[in-house]
């Protein structure tokens, strides 16, 4: 397969070994090549990935998904919800809104929990960052497992019958209709509004990329092969629960933390590992979940925190038997 | 004229709102500039992706801060 990243590699060689004059196979050498390279194409990814999917979120709003949804039970019902979780990435704040406003229109509980699960789970800026790092498969790999995870979790919740946990104010909320009808956009207007969301997720991510990218890069370069193949490899039974763990309450900025997991993976942390942690991460986090604390009563957020976890330390211990 | 930012505190929210004074200032416009945070507000409207821009009861705007230009047009009409 020819490597559409080849350009991107040869700028990060000339750049390191010729314009900074650094000699190759040398610590340094390493780790600057690594970090230019990976700036790069993060970034380039980054735009593409923003812009091609913010123009598509462009026709499906949450408006119109919780139309579709509303009153429609059944796995097939759990995939769209969770299909449409991948590319709505709203920010936290949204999430409650959002779930009333499912509720409202009648979405089964369930139905409306496989698209909260996914769309914090599998989001373009993640999978930008995830590509350009651990490579397409990998990342294919992720956003299939999470939005099956969405599926799943959701019809699991929904089997529960945990409506009465919802916070009873829900219920009494009548969503109005008069907020702005994106329908009527051009392409033009649509166009904007995703090179505005560009702008908007690169302006405020590109720190923690370079961040991460540097701390992964030092890694890269200086730290010795294998060594966390040896305390976190395949053959220890507990990696997979550990890391889980340490992810879920955690809330970082994953375009950070990516790059130094590719770093991790050059060390010997298998595949699979590393993406539970990623997806225990980017799935819960505690203000997510002090967010969602105030339309679900706490046996709810027990039991959805519950699966979540167990579904994820499960699809770890799968990834590292398949990967 | 009243105006109302839907938000439920996040950082957009409050840029909006502090926008939205902005242009109030620079055109000298007198208006009551609200933020809403309460969700049986939020979504009577119909708004599920904040922030969101409402003048004298009209939703003007939601999922975005708004544009300058934008804010102009509707403080003037």
């Amino acid at each position: 397969m020819v490597d559409i990243f080849y350009p991107l590699q040869w700028i990060a060689d000339k750049l390191t070994y010729e314009v900074f004059g650094i000699a190759p196979d040398t610590n340094l050498g390493a780790s600057v090549n690594f970090i230019i390279y990976d700036v790069m194409k993060i970034f380039v990814l980054l735009t593409v990935m923003i812009f091609f999917i913010s123009y598509l979120r462009t026709y499906i709003t949450p408006e119109k998904t919780r139309k579709v949804l509303g009153g429609k039970k059944g796995l097939q019902y759990h995939l769209l919800a969770s299909l449409i979780g991948t590319i709505t990435p709203f920010c936290s704040c949204s999430s409650v809104p959002i779930f009333i406003g499912f509720v409202e229109a009648g979405v089964p509980l369930g139905v409306t929990f496989s698209f909260l699960i996914t769309s914090p789970l599998v989001n373009e800026a993640a999978v930008a960052a995830l590509w350009a790092t651990i490579g397409l498969k990998a990342t294919l790999i992720y956003v299939i497992s999470g939005t099956l995870l969405g599926v799943f979790g959701g019809y699991f919740i929904g089997l529960l019958k945990m409506e009465k946990y919802v916070a009873d104010f829900v219920y009494r909320i009548k969503v109005g209709d008069q907020a702005k009808k994106p329908e009527d956009l051009n392409i033009k207007e649509r166009a904007t509004i995703s090179y505005e969301s560009v702008k908007d997720i690169v302006g405020k991510v590109w720190i923690y990329v370079i961040i991460g990218v540097a701390l992964g890069g030092i890694f890269h370069g200086y730290a010795p092969e294998g060594i966390l193949a040896k305390y976190a490899g395949k053959d220890n039974p507990f990696a997979v629960p550990i890391a889980v763990l340490i992810g879920v309450p955690l809330y970082s900025n994953v375009m950070a933390m990516i790059p130094v997991i590719e770093s991790l993976i050059g060390k010997g942390l298998p595949i699979g590992t590393a993406l539970a942690f990623l997806m225990a991460v980017n799935a819960i986090s505690l203000p997510e979940i002090i967010i969602l604390k105030k339309v679900l009563k706490n046996r709810l957020i027990g039991a959805f925190v519950l699966i979540i976890t167990v579904s994820i330390i499960f699809t770890g211990y799968l990834f590292n038997i398949i990967l | 004229m009243k105006i109302e930012v839907l938000g439920t505190g996040c950082s957009k929210c409050k840029k909006t709102k502090e926008v939205i004074e902005k242009i109030l200032k620079q055109a000298g416009v007198e208006a009551e500039v609200v933020k809403v945070e309460d969700f049986e507000t939020i979504l009577n409207y119909g708004v599920m992706v904040t922030p969101a821009v409402v003048i004298d009861g009209e939703v003007k705007l939601a999922g975005k801060i708004p544009d300058e230009k934008d804010i102009k047009k509707w403080i003037t009409k």
